[in-house]
């Protein structure tokens, strides 16, 4: 076991290094800077700025210098933990990130929560009532919910919340304690917002878990150790929890790891629907203007949490089972 | 009697003789699911493809005296209970409404536009090149808007079924891309092991380590803004590949990595088969069909990360026409409340992934020797 865990954490280290470096690319490859941006929209609104002016900021922030440079740069000050500042908002961007990181990881890890405890139940039941009216119906949902996309899912909530309640569901808070201080009355408030988030965001890992869930416990159930177990006596449940659910189970919540990649892109869109002050509109932002530090301080820690994600993953896959640890 | 007899034996043989592709074929009828997935699918490509034909009403064309129109109602009945035997729908009587800020329509049940087909209407240029204007249906005067109008008093349906052509080719032509890439490495890397497959490996994990939509989202930004439609196009294809041909990579490794300990490798390579026609002739064959499957059911990916993109407004832009684009006018909730047909494209978009996935899952059931159908 340790010698698996040592093995994975040092393949980590190549990995984490290339995504650094996709993260800067990926920023840097739309034509021009920051400031070429910058200057356009100006332009645009008829504002004129100098091109000394453009060169002395461009120097002031470092673009003036090759790439290469720019990098290290840029991986020296992440390491030292100084993120930079990002030039569209004037301000560090891990203050930027921190305002918001909070509420993305609220609706990422409530979406991941709510989908387990959705699927695993109704994959149960639709793997020991095969063919049943329940699990027809449920796996026509399930098969909606991978059909529709996100957004899709989030507007035709949005619109149905509005046609029951005529209220536009926008936002964490209503009005009125968007700049209280912390209270229960708020705290509640905000669940009552955050439901929608997070039943959008994790409708479709929930389809693809039913189904991956169903077949297991199908697998399963058809083996001769359930006959054996049901003809010696044992009841329907016992049965059911002490063995079948267990095998089936385990693959199921080892990939956990590899929903969080998921759960993140579909926070992302939904957040952009939905108006809420997540990463997400600040990433879109960011990505249009070019505001270099801040889109790929995103794009790096949202890899960063995935590739831990993927670790832990490994790893509790490999202590439920022992095959893995072989292998690698 | 013997000739019942006989007649069955003649079909038990045609099955035992029957080649691989055959056997997959005949299996893939059976499934009614498939099959009617397939064909919406057939008839969804056939209308993107005759996209002018089909589409009642020029999708580009301003109509300012019909914004907003709710679509028509298609009757069979008139006021005075008269049976048509050609369906046809009313005239629009629209109203300007100063205090709500915008015109109501209702029907005028005094203009009668029967329903025709093979109209002549607006003129277009199939595939951009033959010149005609006869419409698969329409009405020969006022207008016909099945799925109402938008926000210029253009057609829904008619830039429904134009929007069908970027949409769902992109689907085809990014799993072309991506097929081709991910054969390619997946199959060097499974076939040839070692460091290659190594190396590989890290890669393929550190692409997908990335989550895909801010990935996407970052890539589609560096399309330049003065990029005419058809490089846009081909730029949010290469985009979409980027990420799928992972899947479809580890999927061949595998089955690379597994096939090439079997015997009949062993045997070719006694008989003195080069790597090449091991590769092409003996192994690739044995998992054709579980490629083409994986390819079909990795196509609602693609048509979902195009129609998102553009919805958010990173991927096709006005005025190319796609799913994506139509959806985005639907995004403020005003236009929801008084316009909710403009959310029709989302229906489409729906049924498509459904489809494929529908007949996805039926060629994998069909080309699985194992399942018993």
């Amino acid at each position: 076991m340790k010698g698996f865990l040592l093995r994975r954490i040092l393949l980590l280290i190549p990995t984490l290094f290339i995504i650094t470096v996709i993260s800067f690319m990926i920023i840097q490859l739309p034509p021009g800077d920051f400031f070429s941006g910058y200057v356009g929209r100006l332009s645009a609104r008829g504002e004129y700025i100098e091109p000394e002016t453009v060169e002395a900021l461009r120097e002031q922030y470092g673009l003036d210098q090759p790439m290469i440079v720019q990098y290290f740069k840029w991986m020296g000050n992440i390491l030292r933990g100084d993120f930079g500042r990002s030039i569209q908002w004037n301000k560090p961007v891990i203050e930027l990130l921190a305002a918001r990181l909070p509420w993305t990881l609220m609706i990422s890890f409530g979406a991941l929560i709510f989908v387990y405890i959705l699927s695993v139940p109704i994959g149960i039941l639709s793997a020991v009532r095969q063919y049943s009216i329940m699990d027809y119906i449920f796996t026509l949902i399930g098969f909606i919910g991978l059909a529709v996309p996100n957004f899709l899912f989030a507007l035709m909530l949005l619109w149905g919340y509005y046609k029951i309640t005529g209220n536009v569901a926008v936002g964490l808070f209503s009005p009125e304690y968007a700049l209280a201080p912390w209270s229960f009355a708020r705290a509640i408030d905000l669940i009552k917002h955050l439901w929608m988030p997070i039943i959008i965001a994790g409708t479709g890992g929930a389809a693809a878990l039913i189904r991956v869930m169903r077949a297991n416990l199908l697998d399963e159930l058809q083996k001769p150790y359930v006959v054996v177990a049901r003809s010696k006596g044992l009841s329907e449940r016992k049965l059911l929890f002490k063995y079948p659910f267990r095998v089936a189970f385990n693959p199921v919540i080892s990939t956990i790891g590899w929903t969080l990649p998921f759960l993140v892109g579909g926070e992302l869109v939904v957040s952009l629907v939905l108006g809420i002050p997540t990463i997400a509109p600040l990433f879109l932002k960011a990505v249009m203007t070019e505001d270099m530090l801040l889109a790929s301080a995103v794009v790096l820690i949202l890899s960063v949490f995935t590739v831990i994600g993927t670790l832990l993953s490994d790893l509790l896959l490999a202590w439920l089972d022992p095959r893995i640890r072989e292998a690698v | 009697m013997k000739q019942k007899k006989e007649a069955l034996k003649k079909q038990e043989n045609n099955f035992l003789v029957a080649s691989q592709w055959q056997l997959i074929r005949w299996k893939f009828f059976k499934h009614k699911l498939a099959m009617g997935a397939l064909i919406v699918l057939v008839i969804f490509y056939l209308s993107a493809i005759f996209a002018e034909f089909i589409a009642p009403n020029d999708a580009r064309m301003y109509n300012a005296d019909y914004k907003y129109a709710p679509p028509q109602t298609i009757h069979f009945f008139d006021e005075e209970g008269n049976f048509h035997l050609r369906p046809f729908v009313y005239g629009y009587e629209s109203k300007w409404e100063p205090e709500i800020y915008r015109t109501i329509y209702k029907e005028d049940k005094s203009l009668l536009y029967p329903i025709y087909f093979l109209v002549r209407g607006d003129s277009y240029k199939l595939f951009g090149l033959f010149p005609g204007n006869i419409h698969l249906f329409g009405t020969k005067e006022g207008k016909l808007f099945l799925f109402g109008t938008g926000e210029f008093g253009r057609c829904v349906l008619s830039k429904i079924i134009y929007g069908g052509r970027i949409s769902l080719s992109i689907g085809l032509v990014g799993i072309a891309i991506s097929s081709i890439i991910g054969i390619i490495i997946g199959g060097l890397s499974g076939y040839f092991g070692g460091k290659i497959d190594i190396f590989v490996q890290r890669i393929i994990e550190v692409i997908i380590s990335i989550p895909t939509i801010p990935l996407w989202m970052a890539l589609s930004v560096a399309l330049p803004p003065f990029w005419s439609i058809t490089r846009v196009y081909f730029g949010i294809t290469i985009i979409l590949s980027m990420v799928t041909w992972t899947t479809l990579a580890r999927v061949v490794r595998g089955k690379f990595l597994a096939l090439r300990e079997e015997d009949y490798v062993m045997a070719a390579r006694m008989s003195g088969a080069g790597e090449g026609r091991i590769i092409f002739r003996h192994i690739l064959p044995s998992f054709t069909s579980h490629i083409i499957a994986t390819l079909t059911l990795s196509i609602p990916t693609m048509i979902i990360g195009e129609t998102t993109l553009s919805f958010l407004g990173l991927g096709m832009r006005p005025p190319a026409i796609s799913w994506g684009v139509l959806l985005k006018e639907a995004q403020q909730i005003r236009i929801l409340e008084y316009a909710p047909w403009i959310l029709l494209p989302a229906v489409f978009v729906v049924i498509s992934i459904l489809a494929f996935n529908f007949v996805g899952d039926g060629l994998r059931d069909a080309s699985d020797p194992y399942s018993n159908i």
